[in-house]
């Protein structure tokens, strides 16, 4: 079955060559959304995007314009653009940052100004050299056209944006870390509670941080209401989503595809987008919302993309960053490089997710080293325990394991970090704990030296 | 537990503590406090379930305080009562339900809310407990034999109590060079650290000072400075004492000693004036280290460095450990009943060539209270003169010290602003700085200074009045005057505009020192004068040395035509004083004007001097008494607020060294007087009856502020001497503690950048500097905090400073400066 035809509403522009221009921008309707924003009141705006439902795009899934409502009464207020895209696999807001960097733009000023707003700080990953180069090309010339700046639009309103590059950090993709970082200190998350930003958010002022692509659909939704964007998708997951799909696939790219209709079956095996596992293997297993994911399995291939159906089911579909792995995969290795990343990536902040992450993945390089141990099972399940504890959320268990638990998980960790890493872990050992077994019986073998 | 657990946290209490039960008050203020705990119970607060137990928390209370004051101890190890709460370390992970389930939650972050249950001991939450144990010990080196934290370690008591009992770690531990060095008094050994962020936020929160941070990532994230830029903060001393493992440590503690084989006793550090509460402890004969206690309304457990580590020099060997008298040009060391002979015999011979006016004594800030009081009665008595002074020419008058309305520290961080009239707080009376600066951050107060130069806390002045010396009384009554529209030298109208407006609230609160000291007491005292008639007024002393308040109480202070030091210094050259005592004192290096200090000891007729070291300024004396330092004697002493804390004897003096009262009595008997008293117990009864206790005034009165003082003229071509002292200088308190001795800082000139523009230099040039009696060369660094017209040159830091340029017959000292 193919999927259906659906209006592309943040990836409209890809195949525009000028796109990133102010003039490619603006041929292709460009600032008009920020028109007819600035044309209504504050207030409607949000309205309008509440009436459409956007999940944000960057993990949470939370509903924009319903963040936008719990803003504290309290000014100066910020928008912070969050485009500091690291999740393993994932590689849609880059796209989007370097295509049509004026979307962003556009999109982050209606934020603004529905939410009245005193400045945008738009904060790119550090390594995203070209998405900066575009992103601040597209600003000087937006400033120029008096579209940021004083009197916007001639409409009397205001904003300055300031662009902020990351420093290098996986963890700045977490919005009170990317906080921190933008203040200028290390990035480290901040607890919450206290500090849930539209309360105590950047410089202890309340603060809403979106995610690039979330931002970028608002234009659209400005142009054509809320009513068209929620006619896209299922009742509850509104509109269109950008999904990154890698790994075992023959099509590997960015797509856009309608929320809650698609599945990850046509992820995988639709012409139009993943086009079948490649060599027409089988699908072994699949990370469905990037590397901080449990994973998902061929009974869940018809699960739609929509975060109220995969939540239950177990997992999260995050940010939109698809990995199928066929069976060659030898999944004792796949779950140590995603553990090794998390490993690395912790802002050694708190102590589990410090000291955890990194046992974890000695425990399992050792493993792969050919010194396993019989008790190691047990170890990281209870060392992933300590950092997430309870029953982990995934499913695809083998009879007698620990009984199914939904999406999210818990964590004696500040932020999401530490838990991401025992995703990869539970789910390798539930399902493929035979692949452990092995290892670890077969002791050090050529083959194992060789591949390690 | 940790010295720092042990001592301020369960012996002192966490939370809540009002009035330090350590505070010797007066009677009067005993009856006050007595009064205050028959009042009615305040309401009981929000009530929450503890364990099953139903407590009740002040609003905004973390669960981990409520719970301790309700005697659950929650383990933990990032969370201090002082220190910002930031939930690392996840030690204090309990089961918390606000009615959506329990949920594991750091007690260091949640604050009680109405009918939260909290279960500490769950199943979840001892488990998450043991986990971060056990994740905590993975990577640390249990060298727990040679560190300097066995036995008082929070993790050690941790792991005892909560801990899994063998490790599940079959890999290498993480690996670093250690120790390193974060500054001179500070090492890190890396491999203990469990990254609590405890040294770092006292760095950056409560010391202002943010040179230690976390550097690296995951598991190799470890803390350090940046690079080039040392630890060099006054208060580093702080973060090993709030470290929960043995990473910090500092130099000259190290290896030195086990904590259980530690003697201690509660006493008050004498270094400054501000008395902060600590534990002196030691090993065997050796003084080996000093904790700071919490105390609510004076340290909050914070010391300096300079007073921290200060305990060297009462270890050092250089102590005077015999009475010496001088025989044929020659000091030689003799019994106490020759040296008491010997000094009684001279200064009876001086009063009776010159009388009691020709006898002088100076000294006694260094003393306990009681030897203050004997050494007062001594003088009066059994010396007849009124010539006492306890201040080197760096003090205050006594009726502006003690006769204006009083302020705690704890009113001054309060008050609705802080008026400074002082010099650098920071460099001389830290701890004042650091709870001031705390009171300024946190918005609890205001700051409005009167300073010749930028001082540590100019940062947070709401006003900051750069004045000219000499000029203090014409901003001080155009601050309260206001038909005053004119700029006053270098300060603009309209600047003390907004300082009058912020001053109008009743109940400022002035910090009142010698904002420099090349300024004359009486123009700073006229100053003051003048800032009595603000509305509500209080006055907190920002003078220094240890014990001057309880020594100008006690009446070593020139009274009734008496001469101050100066006076003497200046009577001493012309040959007119037979007789000098030198108490505790060492004018050359701490006399403002070194030429005056010089010629006032070598003019002196017969000199006894009682000290703990063999200092420059009394190498002449005749008579020499070894003097018992306060770790090795009881007694009181008197802070800036006027409060009177205990000293505890923790050591006894070297060789035959005597606590100074007994000296005074002793001398007074061979006089021929008996003072009355033969014990501490009888000194304190005479001392009651005398004076109603040590913080009170001896019958000065206020004098009226001068209504029409003129300023000195200005000098068209020089500019303005100030002068300032910093922490580490040459007194003997640093020069014999080996640790701090290296860490004066080098002299050099600040002076606005535009004066120094016009001759031409900049930082890291170098001028000749000449003063009235005085010229030399000295490197020059462009400050915009000094006002135009002025210079700043540091006293007591080097062999040319402003010692050398001071003229203290002058009420000002103007300098000329040339390029070199």
């Amino acid at each position: 079955m193919a999927v259906r035809e659906i209006p592309r509403i943040v990836s409209g522009r890809w195949d525009v060559d000028d796109a990133h221009t102010l003039e490619g921008f603006k041929r292709t309707g460009g600032y008009e959304g920020l028109r007819r924003a600035l044309a209504m009141s504050p207030d409607d705006v949000i309205a309008e995007v509440s009436g459409a439902t956007v999940q944000g795009r960057g993990g949470a899934g939370f509903p924009a314009g319903n963040k936008w409502k719990l803003l504290k009464d309290s000014f100066p207020r910020w928008i912070v653009v969050n485009g500091d895209e690291s999740e393993p696999g994932t590689y849609k807001d880059r796209i989007i940052m370097e295509r049509d960097p004026h979307l962003v733009i556009e999109g982050a000023l209606i934020a603004a100004y529905a939410c009245r707003a005193s400045q945008v700080f738009l904060y790119v990953r550090g390594e995203m050299a070209f998405a900066q180069e575009r992103i601040a090309a597209a600003l000087n010339d937006a400033y120029a056209a008096g579209l940021v700046g004083k009197n916007i639009l001639d409409s009397g309103w205001s904003i300055d944006v300031i662009l902020h590059w990351g420093a290098g950090a996986y963890i700045v993709g977490d919005e009170t870390a990317l906080l921190e970082s933008l203040e200028g200190n290390r990035g480290m998350p901040r607890p919450k509670p206290p500090f849930f930003p539209a309360v105590m958010g950047l410089y202890l002022q309340p603060t809403i941080v979106n995610n690039v692509e979330t931002l970028a659909n608002l234009p659209w939704i400005m142009m054509n209401g809320a009513e068209a964007f929620a006619a896209i998708g299922s009742e509850k997951s509104n509109g269109t989503r950008l999904i990154a799909v890698s790994g075992h696939v023959n099509r590997p790219g960015t797509y856009e595809v309608e929320c809650g209709i698609v599945t990850f079956r046509d992820v995988f095996y639709d012409p139009s987008l993943g086009g079948g596992i490649r060599d027409g293997r089988e699908l072994k297993a699949f990370i469905p919302g990037g590397g901080s994911s449990p994973w998902f399995f061929e009974e869940h291939l018809d699960v739609p993309l929509d975060p109220t159906v995969v939540g239950p089911a177990g997992s999260m579909i995050g940010s939109g960053a698809i990995v199928a792995m066929d069976d060659t995969t030898d999944m004792v290795r796949a779950c140590w490089r995603l553990v090794r990343f998390y490993a690395k990536e912790s802002c050694g902040k708190c102590t589990p997710c410090r000291e955890g992450t990194s046992w974890l993945e000695t425990i399992l390089a050792r493993i792969l080293a050919g010194h396993g141990r019989p008790e190691d099972i047990g170890l990281l399940v209870d060392v992933g325990d300590n950092i997430s504890p309870g029953p982990f959320p995934g499913p695809g268990l083998a009879a007698g394991d620990a009984p199914f638990a939904p999406f999210p998980y818990k964590k004696t960790t500040i932020c999401d970090l530490g838990p991401s890493v025992v995703s990869p872990l539970m789910s390798a050992i539930r399902r493929f704990r035979g692949e452990f077994d092995a290892y670890i019986a077969r002791g050090v073998g050529p083959e194992v030296i060789a591949s390690v | 537990m940790s010295e720092d657990e042990a001592v301020t946290e369960t012996a002192r209490g966490t939370e809540g503590a009002v009035e330090p039960d350590v505070t010797e008050k007066d009677t009067e203020a005993t009856e006050d406090a007595t009064e205050e705990q028959q009042s009615p119970p305040p309401p009981p607060g929000i009530p929450l379930t503890i364990d099953g137990k139903t407590v009740y928390a002040e609003k905004g209370e973390r669960v981990i305080a409520a719970a301790e004051r309700n005697g659950v101890h929650i383990p933990r190890f990032c969370y201090h009562p002082r220190l910002r709460s930031v939930g690392m370390c996840r030690m204090c992970l309990v089961d918390v339900d606000t009615g959506r389930g329990p949920m594991l939650s750091p007690a260091c972050l949640v604050e009680c809310g109405e009918n939260m249950v909290v279960e500490t001991q769950s199943e979840k939450a001892l488990k998450a407990q043991d986990g971060v144990l056990e994740f905590l010990l993975i990577n640390h080196p249990l060298d727990c034999p040679v560190c300097d934290k066995g036995g008082e370690c929070p993790l050690q008591d941790n792991t005892v109590a909560f801990g899994p009992g063998e490790t599940r770690m079959v890999e290498e531990k993480r690996h670093r060079e250690k120790p390193i060095a974060l500054s001179d008094l500070v090492l890190l050994d890396r491999e203990r650290c469990i990254l609590c962020d405890r040294c770092t936020r006292f760095a950056d929160e409560v010391a202002g000072d943010p040179l230690i941070n976390f550097i690296f990532r995951g598991v190799e994230t470890e803390v350090n400075t940046f690079p080039d830029h040392p630890f060099a903060s006054y208060f580093s001393g702080n973060t090993v004492q709030l470290c929960p493992v043995g990473a910090l440590t500092s130099a000259p503690y190290r290896f030195k000693a086990r904590p259980w084989d530690l003697d201690s006793v509660d006493s008050t550090c004498t270094t400054c004036a501000v008395g902060c509460r600590i534990a002196v402890q030691s090993s065997g004969t050796q003084l080996t280290r000093y904790i700071g206690l919490d105390d609510d309304a004076v340290n909050h457990s914070w010391l300096c460095d300079k007073g921290r580590f200060s305990y060297e020099a009462v270890n050092s060997p250089e102590r005077i450990a015999a009475p010496m008298v001088r025989k044929n040009g020659q000091l030689v060391e003799v019994s106490w009943g020759e040296a008491i002979d010997a000094a009684a015999a001279g200064l009876k011979a001086a009063r009776e060539r010159a009388g009691g006016a020709g006898i002088g004594v100076i000294g006694g800030a260094r003393l306990a209270n009681e030897d203050a009081f004997a050494w007062a009665r001594l003088a009066d008595d059994a010396l007849g003169t009124a010539n006492v002074d306890c201040h080197m020419d760096d003090g205050l008058p006594a009726d502006v010290l003690l006769g204006l309305p009083r302020a705690t520290i704890e009113d001054a961080c309060n008050a609705p602003v802080v008026l400074l009239l002082a010099p650098d707080l920071k460099e001389e009376l830290p701890v004042l700085f650091l709870r001031l600066r705390g009171a300024l951050t946190a918005g609890r107060t205001k700051l409005v200074e009167l300073t010749p130069a930028s001082t540590s806390l100019t940062q947070f002045a709401a006003v900051s009045l750069g004045y000219r010396p000499g000029e203090a009384g014409l901003v001080a009554r155009a601050l309260t005057d206001s038909g005053s529209t004119t700029d006053v030298g270098p300060v603009p109208a309209a600047a003390i505009d907004t300082a009058r407006s912020a001053l109008a609230a009743p109940g400022t609160v002035v910090v009142l020192g010698r904002p420099s000291l090349a300024e004359s007491a009486e123009s700073v005292a006229d100053a003051a004068r003048a800032l009595a008639a603000l509305p509500g007024v209080r006055f907190l002393s920002a003078l220094r040395r240890g014990n001057v308040h309880g020594a100008v109480a006690a009446g070593l202070h020139p009274s009734a035509g008496g001469l101050d030091t100066a006076g003497m210094l200046r009577a001493a050259a012309a040959g007119k004083l037979a007789g000098l005592v030198l108490l505790g004192a060492d004018p050359l290096t701490d006399v403002p004007d070194r030429r005056l200090a010089q010629s006032g000891l070598a003019g002196a007729g017969f000199t006894v001097a009682v000290d703990t070291f063999l200092t420059e300024s009394i190498a002449g004396a005749d008579v020499i008494l070894p003097a018992a330092t306060f770790t090795e004697r009881p007694g009181t002493t008197t802070n800036i607020e006027g409060r009177v804390s205990p000293l505890g004897q923790k050591l006894t003096p070297p060789g035959v060294a005597w606590p100074d009262w007994m000296i005074a009595a002793e001398l007074a008997t061979a006089l021929g007087t008996d003072l009355g008293f033969e014990s501490l117990d009888d000194l304190r009864r005479a001392a009651a009856e005398a004076l109603g206790g040590f913080s009170a005034l001896a019958g000065d009165t206020v004098q009226p502020p001068v209504t029409d003082a003129g300023a000195p003229r200005v000098d068209a071509y020089g500019l303005r001497l100030v002068a300032g002292r910093g922490l580490y200088d040459l007194g003997v308190t640093v020069q014999k503690s080996p640790s701090l001795a290296g860490l004066v800082r080098p002299v050099a000139l600040r002076a606005n950048p535009r004066d120094l523009a016009r001759l031409g230099v900049t930082t890291g040039g170098r001028v000749r500097v000449t003063g009235p009696h005085a010229s030399f060369a000295i490197d020059v660094v462009a400050d915009e905090g000094v006002p135009l017209g002025s210079a700043f040159v540091p006293a007591n830091v080097g062999v040319d400073d402003a010692r050398s340029l001071i003229d203290a017959s002058s009420p000002v000292t103007d300098v000329r400066i040339e390029n070199l």
